[in-house]
């Protein structure tokens, strides 16, 4: 989820999706999350900080513009629940914002940038389950780069995007870096990051 | 952040803000049906206390607990052995435990710094109050406590609290809390002014980083926060103070000096509290007396505390040199 | 140690008496029998070769805790004697809390027999000036005396003789024999529960603070009684820039005053404190830069008298714990040497002949000590000093022959080494090892 800083020889990362093409993904995924969800009743979106929840937000107001109801849309920090803290200094934590109704009974939608190992979900999936039960969890994620490392899938994906261990993707979010896209470099990643 | 908690003046102004920023976030989970998270699972952490502390003791277990770690109280008091031998002692029984942090509370100064630099244990020693020395998670949850109500629980995270005037009132001579609070108030931006009588002030609190005042009605109408300490009667009879009335009446907080204060400054109190003493029970219950919601805050800023020190890799630690004293020329 | 009746001749060659120009020194038996250049080496006799060296008359020191009896576990008379030769001494005055006090007249005769017995060092016991240096009641001073030891130094130290009456009439008292009362200077309400130096460091470490003014108030009193009976008063390791102003001011008016600093409170300062670690925890406490650098002065000018140790050995286990629980006190015999001629020679405060006065004549001259503290010259009794002053190297506490290791100048580096220590004409010491 964080950025990636690439090494210094690395050749400059190139943009696989730009500022319209993000637009039109997540219109897409809003409508099938309409289709599948029936209506999107139900429906609470919580976004994997940080740019999972803008993204999170996005989707929320995509959906609000179709249906023409407020979706509920909140945050999941799930640092405390990361199988890898003892790998790395001391983090941060970030937000958890569950909507005022809860999620007991709901369709959860979580949202995060890029789709790596699965670990980051797994870790959310134990945060959700010390908050409520929801009827159903869905997953919800722009790109999806491959290299799973556990059982876990997408149900709406941006873009598929193939990739090699030796690659870095990184995404950027007007709300968070100025400017919309993603971005293929070159430099050494580990898929415990996603 | 070190490895471990010793002094508040280890703290950095980034260390401290991130802990404060992390209790505000583990104080959500506390209104959570589930008040519990994984962090900690596997990890012992024992409660060391040479000196009775049931609030501060419960309010580590509770911490920990809440984090899933194992937790062992260990209470030392009344051991027969000579109490050198029983802190070594009972320090390598508590290595050979495997334990990865020991929060200890002691009677003497030191007693922690003598802990985490000894070689008896690996694990993170937090400070739990020694002697006359420091508490720094007592001055950590207190400036939480500010931050919350004086700048504000959402809009205070990743900020200090720069230009806020704090007065701590009492016995500074023997209060840990006062010390740590310095140290902490002050990285974190604050000016502190430490009012007691000439007696109950250290020699050489001159070279603190804070105002020292003798007058409680001069400081209290340009406080922010105004921190009563406890004073124990027993000092009476060391000679710092005449009588409890006289000390009452002239460093005691009463509801007439309450009311010069400015309208938003809080009055604060690390407990337990001797009302009539230093503080009126009129003071004590109103509105703006935050002694409860510090308790409270207590265990979010340990729980912070414990989730930095242990949750993360172990940090490289510079080999421990001796120091000696500059050659004098 | 084996008695020898043939006489051991020793030729010291190229020696620097009291740092001055080479000169030979013929040692025959007990006695240096002559001084001079080009002598020749009679028939038998050991050479030294000790170009470079520095000859100073054997050490005296008039403050030594040998904790026999009663704490052997981190001192016997033995060992401390084996530490005291190491450091280049032929004499220590042992001091009387022991257990029991050094409080009669058969317990210094135990201890100075003990000294006889090891024939490494001297030992001249102290008696305590009270009834087990409770401060109450005087100790039989004179039987002290009468005794075989002899004993001409009496002091409580450890503990303060803080009640006036009392040190009035020991003073008093001791004049029938010529006695001195070493004082340890210490008001003891104004240090009750005190843990170090008052101050700065104190302030923010929450430790208990020593005021100087309550070794400053007690040694004001003592002057003035000293004065006033017109006895002589010592005092015991002088430690803050005010004490040294009061015995100024006392000798400037005559009276009879003298005044011992310890080595280490001429180099380490309670900054040291910081770390929490027991092994600077000392009574009375490190002091301050300042107190540090008066006290240097106060030895460089005469106004102190002399060094004395104050070694105060202690078994690990009394170090090896919290602050709070840990014993006072520091051993220092083995390095006393080093560390004064860094503080004072290196800085060109002392030369060798005045540091042969700080400690060796000064205080044999204060302790009434014959056969010591004599200039180094033909008839005289051969008790001598050889140190190589150009040696460096860092403090190795488990180097020690003291049975405890309490050193605050643990892996430090100190300039000069005592090779060769001579006992009445015997070797105690050669090349740095105990004989």
């Amino acid at each position: 989820m964080d950025a990636h800083t690439p090494p210094a020889e690395v050749i400059p990362p190139r943009p696989v999706l730009e500022a319209p093409d993000i637009a039109r993904v997540l219109t897409r995924i809003a409508h099938e999350i309409v289709e599948r969800a029936k209506g999107a009743e139900n429906v609470v979106l919580l976004g994997i900080p940080t740019r999972g929840v803008h993204l999170a937000r996005r989707l929320a107001a995509k959906l609000t513009e179709i249906t023409g109801r407020d979706v509920p849309v909140g945050s999941l920090d799930i640092t405390m629940y990361r199988d890898d803290l003892r790998l790395r200094p001391a983090r941060a934590l970030s937000r958890t914002e569950i909507p005022k109704d809860g999620i007991e009974g709901s369709v959860v939608i979580l949202v995060d940038d890029v789709l790596f190992s699965g670990r980051t979900i797994r870790a959310a999936l134990d945060a959700l389950n010390d908050i409520g039960r929801p009827r159903a969890v869905r997953l919800a994620v722009l790109v999806d780069r491959g290299h799973r490392e556990l059982p876990i899938r997408a149900d709406y994906v941006g873009k598929n995007l193939p990739t090699s261990l030796r690659e870095t993707v990184k995404v950027q979010l007007a709300e968070e870096d100025g400017r919309d896209s993603v971005l293929l470099g070159l430099g050494e990643t580990s898929p415990a990051e996603g | 952040m070190k490895r471990h908690l010793i002094s508040a003046a280890d703290l950095t102004r980034d260390d401290a803000v991130l802990i404060l920023d992390t209790a505000e976030e583990l104080a959500r989970v506390a209104d959570r049906p589930i008040k519990k998270l994984p962090t900690l699972r596997g990890r012992t952490v024992v409660n060391l206390f040479f000196e009775d502390s049931t609030r501060t003791r419960i309010s580590f277990e509770a911490a920990a607990k809440r984090l899933s770690a194992d937790v062992i109280n260990f209470s030392a008091k009344g051991s027969s052995v000579s109490k050198g031998e029983s802190l070594k002692d009972t320090a390598l029984t508590l290595e050979a435990m495997g334990a990865d942090a020991v929060v200890i509370r002691h009677h003497d100064s030191g007693a922690p710094h003598r802990l985490a630099t000894s070689g008896w244990i690996g694990g993170s020693v937090v400070n739990a109050g020694d002697g006359t020395h420091e508490h720094p998670t007592q001055a950590l949850l207190d400036a939480f406590t500010m931050r919350r109500r004086l700048v504000g629980a959402d809009t205070g995270l990743g900020r200090d609290l720069s230009g806020r005037r704090i007065t701590i009132v009492g016995d500074v001579l023997h209060s840990r809390v006062a010390r740590s609070n310095v140290h902490l108030l002050t990285t974190l931006g604050a000016e502190v002014t430490l009012v007691a009588p000439p007696t109950l002030v250290p020699v050489g609190v001159g070279a603190w980083p804070c105002e020292v005042s003798y007058d409680l009605d001069a400081v209290l109408g340009k406080s922010d926060a105004v921190m009563m300490l406890r004073v124990q009667r027993e000092r009476m009879n060391a000679a710092f103070f005449p009588t409890e009335r006289e000390y009452a009446r002239r460093y005691g907080l009463d509801g007439d000096r309450m009311a010069t204060m400015p309208e938003h400054a809080i009055v604060m109190h690390p407990g337990p509290m001797n009302r009539g003493m230093e503080i009126t029970a009129e003071v004590a219950d109103s509105a703006r007396c935050t002694a409860v919601e510090q308790v409270a805050n207590g265990v979010s800023i340990r729980m912070a505390v414990l989730y930095l020190l242990l949750s993360g890799a172990v940090p490289e630690e510079p080999a421990a040199g001796q120091t000696r004293t500059e050659e004098s020329k | 140690m084996t008695e020898t009746t043939t006489t051991t001749v020793t030729l010291l060659r190229g020696a620097k008496i009291l740092g001055g120009e080479p000169a030979d020194v013929l040692i025959e038996g007990e006695t240096v029998t002559a001084v001079g250049t080009g002598l020749e080496a009679p028939q038998g006799a050991t050479v030294i070769e000790a170009e470079g060296r520095v000859l100073l008359p054997g050490l005296v020191d008039l403050h030594t805790h040998l904790r026999e009896p009663g704490r052997e576990d981190s001192e016997t008379v033995l060992t401390g004697t084996r530490a005291a030769a190491m450091g280049g001494y032929t004499a220590v005055h042992a001091m009387a809390n022991t257990f029991p006090v050094a409080d009669t007249a058969g317990v210094v005769e135990q201890v100075w027999r003990l000294g006889k017995e090891s024939g490494y060092c001297d030992v001249q016991p102290v008696g305590a000036v009270t009834v087990g240096l409770e401060g109450r009641k005087l100790a039989e001073l004179g039987a002290m005396h009468d005794s075989a030891a002899g004993v001409r130094v009496f002091s409580d130290d450890g503990k303060c003789v803080d009640d006036a009456v009392i040190m009035r009439r020991a003073l008093e008292y001791v004049k029938a024999f010529d006695g001195v009362i070493a004082q340890h200077a210490q008001e003891p309400r104004l240090t009750e529960g005190a843990q170090m130096n008052e101050g700065l460091v104190s302030a923010e470490l929450g430790l208990a603070g020593w005021p100087a003014v309550a070794e400053e108030s007690i040694i004001a009193r003592d002057v003035l009684l000293a004065a006033h009976v017109g006895s002589r008063v010592h005092i015991c390791h002088l430690s803050t820039a005010g004490s040294v102003e009061i015995v100024r001011w006392a000798k400037s008016k005559g009276w009879n005053v003298t005044a011992e600093v310890t080595p280490h409170h001429l180099l380490l300062t309670d900054e040291l404190v910081r770390s929490y670690d027991p092994v600077y925890k000392v009574n009375p406490p490190l002091r301050t830069e300042a107190d540090v650098l008066a006290l240097r002065e106060a030895l460089a000018d005469g106004t102190i008298d002399c060094v004395a140790t104050d070694h105060a050995p202690h078994p690990h286990e009394d170090k090896d714990c919290e602050w709070g629980a840990a014993a006072m006190g520091m051993v220092g015999l083995e390095t006393a040497l080093s560390v004064v001629q860094h503080t004072m020679v290196d800085t060109g405060l002392l030369d060798w002949a005045q540091i042969a006065d700080r400690m060796s004549f000064r205080p044999a001259a204060i302790g009434r000590l014959a056969g010591h503290g004599r200039p180094i010259a033909a008839g005289e009794p051969a008790n001598l000093t050889l140190l190589d002053p150009a040696y460096r190297g860092e403090v190795n506490p488990a180097e020690f022959v003291s049975r405890s290791r309490n050193t605050p100048y643990r892996g430090l580096e100190l300039p000069g080494r005592v090779t060769h220590t001579f006992l009445r004409g015997r070797a105690t010491v050669v090349d740095g090892k105990l004989t």
